[in-house]
């Protein structure tokens, strides 16, 4: 089995680990993360797995469920700001210079402040909850893509085809969608999927803080955030087995984003 | 038709001089014209100046008095010297030829294309091939002069026999004009009617 077999075969198992986890969450019920005070403060066990919380929640359930949510957030955000992306690198590389420098001052400016303060305050500003969260985080993280897809498009306009194309008597929009687009995918994949860890790590750290998801939803961060009260007493299994396992999902969605990157690169697609 | 440069002047830095100074030359339809001279004296540029692809600093392009059009196919069709580099490289070769639109396409087998070719990529074809492509994609029915910049130089002796014959056969057929690049006088008497050397045009 060659290198490129092997990789085949791991993006492919991340990818199921990741749809099953989505999965698990979702399929949870209710009753699953419901109160029983008769099962408070357990310790982790065969039959509560993460042990349970101060109100005898399983603990387990609840970190599903939470991860469900932080693989919405992260998929949906990433997958609006990379579409963002693309329109704006598009959109800076093929018009004016006047336009081009606006739109360069603007990722400038979203780069320069912290993420985070600007998550709280647009998420703040769209009525918190999920909806202001996912707004948040799609219009901060979009600015590394889009220099990225700008840059290749520069290049790909002095390409001689193109200019081939336009003597041809095509449009720009012909060119467009059939020269400049098609060579976008791979960036576009893998910016995206890159995208994922950040999305995910910053919904948590928000909801942490208490600016993001409300308390009644079983999120990471508020896990994580509910958790600091009850470390000091010894339940070090609510904060453990939350944030491993959140680590984990952020660490698969990197090692996917990485092993695209190879197997969509041309340079290692011989391998 | 005639294809005209009037008084044109183009360099690639502003601050130095002109690369081509003051160059005036006339086409004619069904004409065979060749434009030698030795490296580095602008007979590319002047290729890519006639037909569009850079704008000349001083002077004018003209088609039939007028100045060639932006928009629209071209009816000047240059044929550049790197294949590998006039084709998109994600196409299909099928699509690169669909590209020029209403190409006749029983010409495909005269220039020696092969059936099978049309759905491979560029990289799995060699220079050779491919510059059978772009020869092809640019005999468009709206061409109606054809600027051979080094086109034959990376193939085999014997293809680039074929190639030519094809190219003039087509040209005479359409009575389209033709301008050709070179540095091989042995191809430039061979193929044309008249020979003009760069050097001796440049900067009167």
């Amino acid at each position: 089995m060659n290198r490129r077999q092997k990789l085949l075969i791991l993006t492919i198992l991340i990818t199921l680990i990741i749809v099953c986890t989505y999965l698990a969450g979702i399929c949870i019920s209710e009753e699953a993360i419901a109160v029983d005070f008769t099962n408070a403060k357990l310790k982790p066990s065969l039959h509560h797995l993460f042990g349970t919380d101060w109100l005898g929640r399983d603990l387990f359930a609840r970190t599903m469920k939470g991860l469900s949510i932080s693989i919405t957030v992260g998929v949906v955000a990433s997958a609006i700001s990379a579409i963002i992306a693309v329109l704006i690198g598009i959109a800076s590389a093929a018009s004016s210079k006047v336009i081009d420098s606006i739109i360069n001052w603007v990722i400038d400016l979203v780069m320069g402040v912290p993420h985070l303060i600007l998550i709280i305050l647009i998420s703040f500003a769209c009525g918190r909850g999920l909806k202001g969260l996912l707004i948040g985080i799609a219009v901060t993280h979009w600015t590394s893509l889009a220099r990225l897809i700008r840059a290749e498009v520069l290049g790909l306009r002095t390409e001689h085809y193109i200019a081939v194309s336009r003597k041809l008597g095509k449009s720009n929009g012909f060119i467009l969608i059939h020269h400049i687009l098609p060579h976008m995918i791979p960036q576009f994949i893998v910016g995206l999927v890159l995208m994922f860890p950040h999305a995910i790590l910053h919904e948590a750290s928000v909801s942490f803080l208490g600016y993001g998801l409300s308390p009644e939803q079983p999120a990471i961060g508020i896990i994580l955030s509910e958790s600091m009260k009850y470390l000091s007493s010894g339940m070090w299994w609510l904060a453990f087995f939350p944030g491993l396992t959140l680590v984990s999902i952020v660490f698969l969605f990197d090692r996917l984003g990485d092993n695209l990157k190879s197997l969509i690169d041309p340079y290692s697609a011989q391998e | 038709m005639q294809l005209e440069a009037n008084k044109i002047c183009f360099g690639y830095n502003r601050k130095e001089s002109y690369l081509l100074n003051n160059i005036s030359l006339t086409f004619k339809e069904g004409e065979k014209v060749a434009i030698v001279g030795p490296s580095g004296y602008g007979k590319s540029t002047l290729a890519k100046l006639l037909s569009g692809y850079l704008a000349p600093v001083k002077g004018r392009v003209l088609l039939d008095g007028k100045p060639l059009n932006p928009k629209g196919v071209c009816p000047v069709q240059l044929i550049y010297q790197h294949p590998e580099k006039a084709i998109n490289p994600r196409f299909r070769m099928r699509q690169v030829l669909e590209e020029a639109k209403g190409l006749d396409l029983t010409i495909l087998k005269k220039i020696g294309i092969e059936e099978e070719w049309l759905t491979r990529f560029p990289r799995e074809l060699s220079g050779g091939e491919l510059q059978r492509f772009c020869v092809a994609r640019a005999l468009l029915p709206e061409a109606r002069f054809l600027i051979a910049d080094e086109m034959s130089t990376m193939l085999d002796v014997i293809t680039q026999a074929g190639l030519w014959n094809v190219v003039l056969e087509e040209v005479k057929r359409r009575n389209m004009g033709l301008i050709v690049i070179t540095h091989n006088m042995h191809l430039a008497t061979q193929v044309c009617d008249r020979i003009i050397d760069i050097s001796a045009i440049n900067g009167f």
